[in-house]
C-alpha cells in the first residue's frame, strides 16, 4: 500500500503516451513510466520512491510486441518476464530471466522495468549487452534506435520524456552457445551475489556481470584478456580481476573479497564449460 | 487405542483451505482507527527533540503519542518504556505513535514527525557488553523493579546472571586426561511468522478494555495491562483468534500495550496496529543471539568429567524474556550428557540490538550448536567416533542434570535408543564423508539434544466441556491454535477417553480471557501436556456426572455403568443404556419429570513440584520432564567454491506416544526446516550504528520450497508416566539439533572447525583462510 | 486522477469500487470487498501470502494496483470451491498455521491450470514464490504432486 497519492493514466497509443509525458513534465509533475510497477510499489512503501503521476504503458501495442522479423528478435518493454520465458525465443534471456525474483513476481515484472530498475542488479540487460542489441526509444522527437552500448552505461540513460519501447537483437546471436550462472549468498533464493552470463560467438567469449559492482556491465578489456590465447587460464582470470571496474560490492550478500573469490570460480567454470581454448 | 495416534484432520482445516480462517488483522470495522509507529533509525542515540505539530494537523490524525509519562514495562524486569523516552536503545525501537482514520493517513503523519538524535556509542555484541568499563545500555539498572528470580548486576550490562555449580569442577579437571575449549557466536535473527503481529484495542465507556491480538499469551496480556496501567483485571478482555505462526515470537507482550495506549488516547475508540514486515523484524522482539565459551574434559575412555560453560546471551536492549532463556539455558547447559562436575555462568546481556522474544526451543538450539560442535572437537582429539562419544555419555535414568535433578525412566526419554536409530537412518556406517565427484562430496554431521520446559512453577491450564443437545461436545481450552494442531489433538484425547467419535467433538478455536479457562501461555511444547491433563480431568468429571444421572434412570450402580459411543450403558449388557442426547441436558421421564440438568465438565492442571533454582548453585527442579532427540544432516559439498546443498536431515525424538502421526511429523519437519534456515542462512547483519541491514524478506530469507532437504523423522516411544497417554512435548525438538548437526557436517566436509552461524559458503571460505589469501 | 471508480471482476462477480490510484489490489480485496482470504505478509512481493489468480496466472496482489486489474478476471481463494488442491492440502497436512495457505493454494491452482503435467522442476520454479514457515514443504510437495498425478 502506498500512502502518497498520484494520478494514474493508461494511454492506449504511443502517441498519447508521449504527449501525456510531455504535458506532465511541462506541468513539472514528477512522472513515472510504469509497466510492471513493482518497484514503485515496493520502494514507494518505504519512502524510497515517490511520484505524482504514473503513465502505465502496458496497453500500448508497441510495448508488447514479441517476435522475429527478417533480421531481429523484437521484444517489447512491457512484456512480463514470464511471458518472455514461456515463448523462449531467446534462450539466454530465458535463463537469466528465470532466476530473477520468483516465478509469481516475474508475472508482474517486465523487461523494461527490470532494465530501468533502481535496484541495481538489472540482470535482464545482460543478454542484450552480450548481443550488441539495439534499444528503441520513443520520445517527443520521435523514435530513436540506439546501440545498447551507446545508451546503457551502468543504467539506461533515458532522457526526459523518453519511453523505452523495445529491444532488438540480431537473430544470429540467438543460437550461440551460452552459460549463465547466478550465485547467491546461500542456496537458491535471493539477490545475486554474482550473476554472470557468457556467450560464445565464434571462438570468442563475451561476458557480462551483475552483482559484482553496483551496476551490471560488459567490459571489452575483460573479454580481450579472456580471449588472449597467449595467457594460461589462471593468468587470464587473475588479470581480469585486476581490470574489473569498481567499486566491488561489499554488503550483506557478501564481502568484496569473497565476491572476487566467487567471480574467479565462475570465470573458470565458464571458460571450461564453453570450451574456450586455453 | 482408536483415536490416539491417528492422523485426524485438524478441526480448522477446511476454514484454512477456503480462506475463511480469520486472523487478527482480518477483523475490521468502519469505525476502526489505525496506529502507525515512528521507529528509531539508530541502535543507540539520545532523543534531543520530537517535533510533531505539523503531523498533528495532517488529515485524519486523531492523536500522537510519545514516551513521556509512560510506565516502564517488562515481564521479569521493568526496564522497557513502551515508547522510547530520552534514549533509543535499538534500531527499530518505537518512539512515537500516530493514530489516524486510515493506515495511509497514519503513515503520512508519521513521516512528517521529525526527531533529532545525538548518536551514542553502540554496544554491538554481548562480548562487547561484557567488557569492564564499557558503555552501559541501562545506567539505571539498579533502580528497576524486578521479579524474584532475576539477578541483574547494576553498573554492568548484565541483566541477569544464572549460575550452575554442580560437583567439584577442580576434581573434574583432575580426572580429565583430554580437554577441549572453543568459542562460538552468532547474531540475533528473526522468527518470521507469516502473519505479522497485529493488535486491536477498544475501551468501552464502562471501562472494559477489549484487546484482540495475535498472541501466544492472551492471559499474560491481560495480567500485564492490569499491572502496568492499573486497570481492573476483570475488565480486561483479551481475544485471540487463529494465529498465523508464532514460534515463540508472539509470547512477548509488546504491540498490545501500544494498541491499548492508542485507544486510550482517542477516547477508547477501536484502534488497530499492524506491523509491517520491517517493523515485525525490527521493532517487535526477535530471536536471541549468543556468544559462548565451552570447555569439556574427558578421561582416557572418553567419559565426560567436567564442563565449564559461559553463555553470553544477546538479550538486546531490554531483558524481557531473554532473562528466562538465560535461565533455561543454564538448566540444560551441558546438552543431554551426564557430567558430574559442571560450572556454568549464563548471562543475559544488554546490547544495542533488537530485544529477544522466546524462540522455538527457548535457547536450546542455540546452546546446542556450541555444545555439539565442541563435542566433535573432543571426539577428534580423542580419536573416538563422534556418534560413539555421544552414545557413551548420553544422559540416562539415574543420572543427574546440571541443576541436580535425579532422572528416572519417566522423566527422561531414551537417548541411546534415539542415537541407535539415527545411526541407521543416516547410514553412519557408510562413513562421514563420501566422494561423489572430483569436486563434490557428501558429508554427515550429527548432534543430540534435550529440553525441559522451564515455565512458571504455578502455571495453570483449564478446560471446560459443554454439551450440545445432540450429545456432541464443545471443548474449550485456553490453548491458542498457532498452527501446532494442539486443539485437534485435545479432541483426540477426549474422544479416546470417552470412547466416542472425534467428529462429535467441537473445538472452540478462538480464545477470550473472559470465558475461556486460562492456559498460561501457548509455549514450550506444553499445550498437549498441561491442557491434556486438564482435559482428562474434565472428561472424568463429565463421566462422573453422566453416571450420576444415569444411575437412577438405568436403575444401576454407578460402578456398573460404562460410557462409550456417546452413550451410558450397563457394562454387562450394553443394550440397556441412554444416549448422551437424552441425558446431558437432564433426563426426562415419560411423564415429564426431569432430573440432572446441563452437564458441564471442568478440569484443571497445575505443574507440580517445580522449584526455583538456587541462586548460588542452580540446584532445583526447573521442569517436569526432558524430551531427548538425536539428529543428523547430510550435505553435498563443493570442495572448490564451498557451496552446498542440504540432502537429508534426520530427527529421532523420544516422543513418548504419538498422538497424531501426521501432525507430529509435521511439527518435527517444520521445526527442522526453521532450524536449518537459522543454521544456514538467517541472521541479522548489523552495521557500526547497530542498524539491522536486512529487515525485509528479500534480504532476510527463510527457507523456500526446494531448498529443503529430504526429511527422515522417526520416534522412540518411552512413555512419560504422568502425561496424557504418555506423550512428551515435541513442538520444538525438531529444531534443536539442526544447527549442531549442520555445523558438524560442514566442518567435516570443509576440513575446518566452524564456530559461527549462519553457515554460509562465505563463512567457510573465510574460515579456510580465504580472506588472508585474497588480493584486491 | 488520484481516485477512480472502477469495475472489478472478482470470483465471477462484478464489483464497482472507488479506489485511490495508489491502492493495491490486495488492499481493495480485503478492505473494500471484504475478501480477507488473501493475506498481507510483507506487502513487498516477497512472501506470496497474498497470491490470487489473474487471468489464469498467479499474481501477488500486493504488487498490483487495483486500477491495473480492470478488465481482468480475478479469482481469490474464496472463489475456489472443493477443488482437488484444497482437498489435497487437507489430506496431506500441507499447512499448520494456515496463514500462507490461501496464497499457496492459489499458486498451486494456477500451476495445475497452466501446466497439468508439471514435473518436479516446474513445481519448484512455481512454488518457491511462496514462503511457508510452519511446514518443511514436504507436505506441500505431496499435496501438489497428488493432484498433478491424478490428472
Amino acid at each position: 500500500m502506498l500512502s502518497f497519492d498520484f494520478d494514474y493514466y493508461k494511454p492506449v497509443t504511443l502517441k498519447e503516451a508521449v504527449q501525456l509525458l510531455e504535458t506532465l513534465e511541462q506541468q513539472e509533475k514528477k512522472t513515472m513510466v510504469f509497466s510492471g510497477g513493482t518497484e514503485l510499489i515496493t520502494l514507494g512503501r518505504i519512502d524510497l520512491s515517490i511520484t505524482e503521476a504514473v503513465i502505465d504503458i502496458k496497453d500500448i501495442q508497441e510495448c508488447r510486441v514479441m517476435g522475429l522479423n527478417e533480421k531481429n528478435l523484437v521484444l517489447g518493454s512491457a512484456l512480463s518476464l514470464t511471458k518472455i520465458e514461456k515463448a523462449n525465443l531467446f534462450p539466454l534471456l530465458t535463463k537469466v530471466s528465470s532466476e530473477i525474483a520468483d516465478h509469481t513476481a516475474r508475472g508482474k515484472i517486465t523487461l523494461g522495468g527490470n532494465i530501468c530498475a533502481k535496484i541495481f542488479y538489472r540482470e535482464a540487460v545482460l543478454p542484450f549487452l552480450l548481443t550488441d542489441s539495439q534499444v528503441i526509444i520513443a520520445g517527443a522527437k520521435g523514435i530513436k534506435v540506439l546501440s545498447i552500448h551507446d545508451i546503457f552505461h551502468e543504467e539506461l540513460q533515458l532522457e526526459k520524456g523518453d519511453i523505452l519501447l523495445q529491444l532488438e537483437t540480431e537473430k544470429s546471436f540467438l543460437g550461440s552457445p551460452f552459460l549463465c550462472i547466478k550465485r547467491r549468498q546461500q542456496w537458491n533464493s535471493g539477490y545475486p551475489l554474482i550473476t554472470i552470463c557468457a556467450l560464445k560467438v565464434g571462438n570468442e567469449i563475451r561476458v557480462a556481470i551483475s552483482g559484482f559492482c553496483p551496476f551490471p556491465f560488459r567490459s571489452k578489456v575483460v573479454e580481450e584478456i579472456l580471449n588472449n590465447d597467449r595467457l594460461s587460464l589462471e593468468e587470464r582470470i587473475n588479470t581480469v580481476i585486476e581490470v574489473l571496474p569498481g567499486p566491488i560490492l561489499n554488503d550483506v550478500e557478501g564481502s568484496s573479497k569473497y565476491r572476487v573469490f566467487v567471480l574467479k570460480n565462475l570465470l573458470r567454470e565458464i571458460m571450461m564449460s564453453l570450451k574456450v581454448e586455453v | 487405542m482408536k483415536v490416539i495416534g491417528k492422523s485426524v484432520i485438524r478441526k480448522e482445516a477446511f476454514d484454512k483451505v477456503n480462506g475463511r480462517a480469520l486472523y487478527t488483522n482480518d477483523y475490521h470495522s468502519v469505525s476502526m482507527l489505525s496506529a502507525k509507529l515512528v521507529i528509531s533509525p539508530y541502535g543507540h542515540a539520545r532523543i534531543i527533540s520530537i517535533e510533531y505539530k505539523d503531523a498533528l494537523n495532517m488529515p485524519g490524525v486523531r492523536a500522537i503519542l510519545t514516551g513521556a509519562h509512560l510506565p516502564l514495562t517488562g515481564e521479569s524486569l521493568r526496564d522497557r518504556p513502551p515508547l522510547a523516552y530520552d534514549k533509543v536503545r535499538y534500531h527499530g525501537e518505537a518512539i512515537a505513535m500516530v493514530v489516524a482514520d486510515t493506515p495511509s493517513q497514519a503513515k503520512n503523519a508519521a513521516d512528517r514527525i521529525t526527531i533529532q538524535y545525538e548518536l551514542l556509542p553502540v554496544v554491538n555484541s554481548p562480548t562487547e557488553a561484557f567488557q569492564p568499563g564499557t558503555i552501559l545500555v541501562h545506567p539505571k539498572l539498579g533502580d528497576y523493579v524486578k521479579e524474584q528470580d532475576m539477578n541483574p548486576v547494576p553498573g554492568t550490562n548484565i541483566a541477569s546472571h544464572v549460575k550452575i555449580r554442580k560437583g567439584n569442577i577442580e576434581e573434574g579437571w583432575k580426572e580429565s586426561e583430554t580437554t577441549v575449549e572453543a568459542s562460538f557466536s552468532f547474531a540475533p535473527s528473526d522468527h518470521v511468522a507469516m502473519e505479522t503481529r497485529c493488535s486491536i484495542a477498544e475501551i468501552s465507556p464502562d471501562g472494559n478494555v477489549h484487546i484482540m491480538t495475535s498472541s501466544q499469551a492472551p492471559f499474560m496480556v491481560k495480567q500485564l495491562i492490569a499491572a502496568y496501567f492499573h486497570e481492573d483485571l476483570g475488565k480486561i478482555i483479551v481475544t485471540t483468534p487463529l494465529v498465523g505462526g508464532a514460534y515463540g515470537g508472539k509470547a512477548s507482550v509488546q504491540l498490545e500495550l501500544l494498541a491499548y495506549l492508542a485507544s486510550k488516547a482517542v477516547g477508547g475508540k477501536p484502534v488497530k496496529i499492524l506491523n509491517t514486515r520491517e517493523e515485525d523484524i525490527l521493532t517487535s522482539p526477535c530471536h536471541i543471539g549468543l556468544d559462548a565459551k565451552i570447555k569439556f574434559g574427558a578421561d582416557q575412555n572418553g567419559m565426560l568429567k567436567a564442563a565449564e560453560i559461559q553463555y553470553l546471551w544477546d538479550g538486546g536492549a531490554y531483558s524481557d524474556k531473554a532473562a528466562d532463556m538465560t535461565r533455561a539455558a543454564a538448566a540444560d547447559c551441558t546438552g543431554p550428557y551426564h557430567i558430574d562436575n559442571v560450572w556454568c555462568d549464563s548471562y543475559c546481556m544488554y546490547t544495542n540490538h533488537p530485544y529477544a522474544a522466546p524462540f522455538r526451543g527457548f535457547s536450546h538450539s542455540e546452546l546446542s550448536f556450541a555444545i555439539e560442535r565442541t563435542l566433535n572437537l573432543l571426539a577428534e582429539k580423542l580419536k573416538i567416533d563422534p556418534l560413539e562419544l555421544r552414545r557413551q555419555n548420553a544422559i540416562l535414568p539415574g543420572n543427574t542434570t546440571p541443576t541436580q535433578v535425579l532422572l528416572n525412566k519417566s522423566s527422561v526419554g531414551n537417548l541411546p535408543k534415539c542415537i541407535d536409530r539415527l545411526k541407521e537412518l543416516i547410514q553412519w556406517e557408510e562413513g562421514q564423508v563420501v566422494e561423489v565427484s572430483d569436486r563434490t562430496i557428501r558429508a554427515k554431521g550429527i548432534s543430540c539434544s534435550w529440553k525441559t520446559s522451564t515455565i512458571e512453577a504455578n502455571a495453570p491450564s483449564g478446560v471446560i466441556l459443554t454439551f450440545n443437545r445432540d450429545g456432541s461436545i464443545n471443548l474449550m481450552s485456553g490453548v491458542i491454535e498457532i498452527g501446532t494442531g494442539t486443539k485437534t489433538v485435545l479432541a483426540q484425547i477426549l474422544a479416546e477417553r470417552l470412547k466416542m467419535d472425534v467428529d462429535k467433538i467441537h473445538v472452540r478455536m478462538e480464545v477470550d480471557t473472559q470465558t475461556t479457562p486460562e492456559h498460561w501461555k501457548t509455549v514450550a511444547s506444553r499445550g498437549t501436556f498441561m491442557a491434556g491433563k486438564a482435559l482428562l480431568e474434565a472428561a472424568e468429571d463429565v463421566i462422573k456426572q453422566i453416571k450420576e444421572v444415569a444411575s437412577p434412570v438405568l436403575r444401576a450402580e454407578k460402578n456398573d455403568l460404562e460410557v462409550a459411543n456417546s452413550r451410558v450403558f450397563l457394562k454387562d449388557n450394553p443394550s440397556i443404556g441412554v444416549d448422551f442426547k437424552d441425558i446431558v441436558y437432564g433426563y426426562q421421564f415419560p411423564n415429564g419429570n426431569s432430573i440432572g440438568g446441563q452437564i458441564i465438565g471442568r478440569g484443571n492442571y497445575i505443574l507440580r513440584r517445580i522449584s526455583r533454582m538456587n541462586p548460588e548453585t542452580g540446584e532445583g527442579r526447573p521442569g517436569p520432564e526432558w524430551t531427548v532427540g538425536a539428529y543428523g544432516v547430510e550435505v553435498e559439498f563443493d570442495k572448490i567454491d564451498y557451496t552446498y546443498r542440504l540432502l537429508r536431515a534426520v530427527s529421532v525424538i523420544d516422543i513418548g506416544t504419538v498422538l497424531n502421526e501426521k501432525a507430529a511429523k509435521g511439527q518435527v519437519m517444520g521445526a527442522m526446516s526453521i532450524g536449518l534456515a537459522f543454521a544456514g542462512r538467517e541472521t541479522f547483519y548489523f552495521d557500526e550504528f547497530g542498524r539491522v541491514l536486512n529487515p525485509q524478506l528479500r534480504t532476510y530469507r527463510p527457507l523456500r520450497y526446494g531448498e529443503n532437504p529430504e526429511y527422515l523423522v522417526d520416534f522412540v516411544l518411552t512413555p512419560q508416566l504422568d502425561a496424557p497417554y504418555g506423550a512428551r512435548g515435541v513442538g520444538e525438538h525438531g529444531l534443536l539439533g539442526m544447527p549442531g548437526a549442520l555445523g558438524n557436517a560442514l566442518s567435516t566436509a570443509a576440513g575446518v572447525s566452524l564456530h559461527h552461524l549462519p553457515l554460509t559458503p562465505e563463512l567457510i571460505w573465510r574460515t579456510k583462510g580465504g580472506e588472508e589469501n585474497a588480493f584486491l | 486522477m488520484k481516485t477512480h471508480t472502477i469495475v472489478l471482476n472478482v470470483n465471477r462477480e462484478i464489483h464497482m469500487v472507488t479506489v485511490r490510484s495508489a491502492d493495491t489490489l490486495l488492499y481493495v480485496l480485503r478492505s473494500k470487498l471484504g475478501l480477507t482470504g488473501a493475506k498481507p505478509g510483507c506487502l513487498n512481493g516477497d512472501c506470496g501470502a497474498c497470491t490470487v489468480n489473474v487471468d489464469g496466472w498467479p499474481m501477488k496482489s500486493c504488487l498490483m494496483l487495483a486500477v491495473e486489474a480492470v478488465g481482468k478476471k480475478i479469482t481469490t481463494i474464496e472463489g475456489l470451491k472443493d477443488t482437488p488442491i484444497q482437498q489435497a492440502f487437507v489430506e496431506n497436512f500441507a499447512f499448520q498455521c494456515g496463514y500462507c495457505t490461501p496464497g499457496f493454494i492459489m499458486n498451486c491452482h494456477s500451476l495445475i491450470e497452466q501446466h497439468p503435467d508439471a514435473d518436479d522442476e516446474k513445481i519448484r520454479e512455481w512454488l518457491e514464490s511462496n514462503i511457508c514457515r510452519c511446514t518443511g514443504y514436504e507436505e506441500i510437495k505431496n499435496a501438489i504432486k497428488s493432484v498433478l498425478n491424478k490428472d
